[in-house]
């Protein structure tokens, strides 16, 4: 671990101006942070501690979603009366990932920034186009479980292990953010994230001295919520697939769907196809399972990860039906 | 049979003596004794096979607070690995002896500094060229030699009775290929070494299973007396046969520390314990069973392929389970092994029987199945009169009590009779069972106890504590012989300065170092009763509440103590010819019922009802605490874990607790556990058995019976993780 210099300012302007810094990252709870800088994969010369920033918690916005600071704990936003009552599967989610311990240190846009679990990006002794570009990709060959079903290149197989974003990119999420002079941007969860390409290194579209200050969830839409996560184990595992669905039948009839996936992607998946498909079909097996073979029809794998095709499929299907179950029993 | 033993203490579910002390954090682990210690930290091979061809260390010299960086160049004097014993843990382990690299992961250097921080910035300005050959990994059926030996005493062959013969009389047969993974022991406390010389004399705390093969490694390796060396490992958290032996951090905290004539700490951090310390190497199992049309095993052929780390012999072997199981006409197996260049492969939790009690109890349950019988009617069916492997009587034999009592707690009757034919929503049920036999080893050990003039007892011995509760069985013991409350003994533990014990491993401890104990204790009562003016066996003597009393005759000890100096004895034990002449082992019976959900066919284990037979309980709770911890391991071993190899490089890629899966909290279910409390005669004076290894095997046996009962889908390649069953 190198020497880096700590700093903990106690406003969004001085945030942004130790940020400035050469080489120089935020720091929310550090779960994810920390480590990689212990395994020499993070080297910044300055962390910069987001915990003394006001950053407003909770409040309801004018479109009557809800506003969170990106200070606010995985547990705080996990047990938040109106994430339990209107965007369960944000609240499913975040209590499937981690452990106690873990979300209650680990906050709402740290949690977006999470990197990725893939053995080759944590140690330092092997290729990686994400730790060092131009490297090369030493997952492509090697045990690769984890990796990457959809949206994957060449150069980069990595998958996004956040549970949270899942849900956020299911329920429509935004990203507010500020930049040094006090520019602000509004940024959809599910264009934050970016597929690896031939650039797995930049992962997001936020530039490196770019503050995520808050999350915005838009009006709540109702309907069944599920966060499905397969892993293998019951516990404290990344998600080997999961998917984040909302659900609203009238008739036999599907009037509305949001479907996201995790663990198959560089990035949360937003299922577009399959909910394209959906939208306004009958609820039952047989659509459910060609939403899911339309969503999948583009995946893509050579490796140990190649189950993972099938197991999204049954997923998103085990997910549906489900949901359709407790739609139709309401 | 011991009729001294009346159960006032033994066998009470008495609460650990050292509990307090663990949870209010005083009780120091290795790496928290209060010594003013440099730090230093491993750099790491990151190759398997070649050497060491330069290695600059000059930045990291210059980092502020380092104090030096040992490397093959200018490390003190070691053997060479394995010079100066036959045995794999007292040999010597010297590292950094030259620039060889047998295995990914291995020392080329450590750092040493004022603080960890120092240390760890400056390991990553090292830079090492290597002059790398080609790895050997991996398991090659056609480079493989006949093991020497299999781990636990059994021979690499075993050839009773004519096999062809009784494979072409049987009318059924299954013939399978199983392969069981990488595996690691995961103790919660890392590895961890403070060594400290002074002149040639060597003072060690670490974290150590066996202290005197560990003060015979320490010896062979720095070549000095083992009476110049002092090893200490009072509390140790979990080992798992990981701390059998001696491994880099302490000798190379030894090694840092002389050269720098001030203590040295070494940690292993998480990662590099996966490559640094030991771990179960992959096995290939091909299993043959033949059975006539009624249910009468006729043939078992039981032949393994694995490997084994340069310079470390050691072979596992999973046909353990078949050694003592059933009845057949021939019993075969054979172990062969390859030498590679994998990092060290040594004993995890019940070597042999924790894999053989999965691959062997599955073969068994497939063969039961052909022959169109319940498993649990199989097994019953073939219960041996004498011993299969050798042909000798067994000295107790209650497997036909574990599985009847089982079934029955279980609800055994109401098991699915169809593969794949219950469903409760989108989940598949099913029931299996598996039988559990381990080895009852037993060794040497010795004991010395000293009675203060005021009453309180002391007892010293080498022996461990691995979290097992050995301080406390041991507490009670001798609470037991002597009439005495737990509150007046003290136990001392794992110093090399005190009698050498067998340590804590093979499940032996208990028996082992217990017996010594209660020798101890009887001579200790032969003192008393002398000076308390008693004329007859002191068996007849009851000692109880502090007194001893025979007869109308009661003699507070109190009276005898207060003039005296107090009173020493020495008791000793070491295996009889009842170790011989019979074959021992302790029992059980696994009972499981699994759910798979049937689209994403992941497994959830929903209840475990086991039962054993382990002779005497010492402590009904430490002892349950035991039996727990197998079943847990049995879930872990069939369902979760495995060390991926990369076979380009000779490392493990998953090298954390987030990226190998052990069970956690939610994988376990309720586990309902009963002991058969059997005293046996034949094994020691105390009449106990092993019993921390026992749960684990044939616990995950059940588990994938129960899946295929569930599923109707055998998976021959374990874990059986959720896509073997798509």
């Amino acid at each position: 671990m190198k020497p880096f210099q700590f700093i903990r300012p106690d406003s969004a302007d001085t945030a942004l101006d130790a940020i400035s810094a050469e080489n120089a990252k935020f720091m929310g709870g550090g779960t994810n942070l920390v480590d990689l800088m212990k395994l020499q994969v993070e080297t910044p010369d300055s962390v910069v501690d987001i915990h003394r920033i006001d950053m407003g918690g909770f409040s309801e916005t004018e479109e009557s979603g809800l506003r969170i600071g990106a200070d606010v704990t995985n547990t705080a936003l996990a047990n938040h009366p109106k994430v339990r009552k209107d965007y369960r599967v944000l609240s499913e989610a975040l209590l499937s990932g981690a452990t106690a311990q873990l979300r209650n240190r680990a906050t709402t846009g740290g949690n977006f920034l999470q990197r990725t679990r893939c053995y080759y990006f944590m140690d330092t002794t092997r290729p990686c186009n994400k730790r060092e570009p131009g490297s090369g990709c030493a997952a492509l060959d090697g045990p690769s479980r984890i990796h990457a079903i959809l949206g994957a290149s060449d150069h980069c197989i990595a998958t996004h292990p956040s549970d949270m974003a899942v849900a956020m990119a299911a329920l429509d999420a935004q990203l507010h953010t500020r930049k040094p002079g006090g520019e602000n941007r509004t940024i959809a969860a599910t264009e934050l994230h970016r597929l690896p390409g031939d650039t797995p290194n930049i992962e997001t579209v936020l530039d490196s001295d770019e503050l995520i200050e808050s999350v915005t969830l838009p009006q709540p839409i109702g309907g069944t919520h599920i966060y499905r996560k397969v892993r293998d184990r019951s516990s404290y595992a990344f998600a080997l697939v999961s998917a984040a669905l909302v659900l609203k039948i009238h008739d036999g009839k599907i009037e509305t769907v949001r479907l996201a996936l995790g663990g198959v992607a560089h990035k949360p998946w937003r299922a577009a196809k399959a909910e394209k498909c959906l939208a306004g079909a009958e609820a039952n097996d047989e659509n459910f399972r060609a939403a899911a073979e339309a969503e999948l029809a583009d995946a893509n794998s050579k490796g140990d990860q190649t189950f993972k095709i099938e197991l999204t499929k049954r997923t998103i299907v085990a997910a549906l039906s489900e949901a359709a179950d407790r739609e139709n029993a309401a | 049979m011991n009729d001294i033993i009346k159960g006032k203490w033994i066998g009470k579910p008495l609460d650990r003596v050292d509990g307090p002390l663990k949870v209010s954090g005083e009780a120091a682990y290795a790496a928290e004794h209060d010594i003013d210690a440099a730090i230093g930290f491993i750099v790491e091979s990151t190759i398997a096979n070649g050497s060491v061809s330069s290695i600059d260390i000059s930045k990291a010299e210059k980092v502020e607070g380092v104090i030096a960086v040992l490397t093959h160049e200018n490390a003190p004097k070691m053997k060479p690995w394995g010079d100066g014993a036959d045995d794999r843990f007292q040999q010597s382990h010297g590292v950094l002896v030259d620039a060889a690299i047998r295995h990914y992961g291995q020392p080329v250097a450590l750092v040493v500094a004022e603080t960890l921080e120092q240390a760890r910035y400056a390991a990553i300005l090292i830079s090492v060229i290597y002059d790398e050959k080609t790895p050997k990994l991996g398991i090659d059926r056609d480079d493989s030699e006949l093991a020497d030996g299999i781990d636990g005493g059994l021979e690499e062959t075993n050839r009773r009775g004519d096999f062809e013969k009784a494979w072409g009389e049987s009318d059924l047969t299954v013939d399978l290929n199983f392969t069981t993974p990488h595996m690691i022991q995961a103790a919660m406390e890392p590895h961890a070494a403070i060594a400290e010389w002074d002149g040639d004399r060597l003072t060690v705390h670490n974290s150590t299973q066996v202290i005197d093969w560990g003060v015979g490694c320490l010896a062979n390796t720095f070549g000095i007396d083992k009476n110049n060396i002092r090893l200490l490992s009072p509390y140790i958290g979990g080992g798992f046969g990981s701390k059998l032996g001696q491994h880099y951090e302490t000798i190379l905290a030894a090694a840092a520390a002389k050269k720098l004539d001030r203590p040295v700490k070494v940690v292993q951090t998480r990662r590099n314990l996966f490559h640094d310390g030991p771990h179960r190497s992959r096995i290939e199992q091909r299993i043959r069973l033949g059975a006539t049309k009624d249910g009468t095993l006729k043939a078992i052929n039981f032949e393994t392929w694995s490997t084994q780390a340069i310079g470390h012999p050691f072979t596992e072997g999973p046909m353990a389970s078949a050694a003592n199981a059933y009845r057949c006409d021939a019993l075969h197996w054979t172990g062969k092994t390859r030498e590679t260049n994998e990092t060290i492969n040594d004993s995890m939790r019940a070597p042999g029987e924790a894999l053989g009690g999965i691959t062997f109890e599955a073969a068994i349950d497939e063969l039961a199945e052909k022959v169109g019988m319940d498993p649990l009617e199989f097994r019953l069916k073939n219960e041996p009169a004498e011993d299969p492997a050798s042909g000798k009587p067994f000295a107790t034999r209650d497997l036909v009590d574990c599985l009847k009592k089982g079934a029955e707690a279980f609800g055994w009757d109401a098991r699915p009779k169809e593969p794949r034919s219950r469903m409760e929503g989108r989940k598949l049920i099913g029931y299996g069972l598996a039988s559990a036999i381990r080895g009852n080893m037993m060794m040497e050990g010795s004991c010395q106890i000293d009675l203060s003039s005021s009453g309180h007892l002391t007892v010293r011995m080498d022996m461990t504590d691995i979290g097992t509760g050995t301080y406390t069985i041991l507490t009670q013991i001798a609470a037991e012989a002597l009439g005495l409350h737990p509150d007046d003994i003290t136990v001392e533990l794992a110093d090399s300065d005190n009698p050498t014990t067998s340590g804590s491993g093979g499940s032996f401890g208990a028996g082992t170092s217990g017996s010594a104990l209660w020798n101890a204790c009887i001579a200790m009562r032969e003192k008393l009763a002398k000076a308390g003016g008693f004329n007859i066996d002191p068996d007849g003597i009851a000692f109880d509440e502090g007194a001893m009393q025979a007869g109308d005759r009661s003699v507070p000890l109190r009276d005898v103590l207060k003039d005296s100096d107090g009173f020493s004895a020495e008791g000793s034990i070491e295996p009889g010819d009842e170790h011989d002449d019979y074959v021992q082992n302790s029992y059980g019976a696994h009972f499981c019922e699994v759910a798979v959900d049937i689209d994403t066919c992941e497994v959830e284990v929903r209840r475990f009802v086991s039962v054993f037979s382990a002779g005497r309980i010492l402590n009904r709770k430490t002892a349950r605490s035991q039996c727990l911890g197998g079943l847990v391991w049995g879930i872990g071993g069939a369902l979760r874990e495995e060390l991926w190899l990369d076979e380009r490089t000779g490392g493990y890629v998953n090298r954390d607790l987030a990226e190998y899966h052990l069970a956690v909290n939610r994988d376990v279910p309720q586990c309902e556990v009963i002991f058969l409390e059997n005293p046996d005669p034949k094994s020691n004076p105390i009449g106990t058995k092993g019993i921390g290894e026992l749960a684990l095997c044939g616990a995950g046996g059940a588990i994938v019976n129960a899946i295929y009962n569930a599923t109707g889908k055998r998976v021959y390649d374990l874990p059986v993780t959720l896509d073997k069953l798509m």
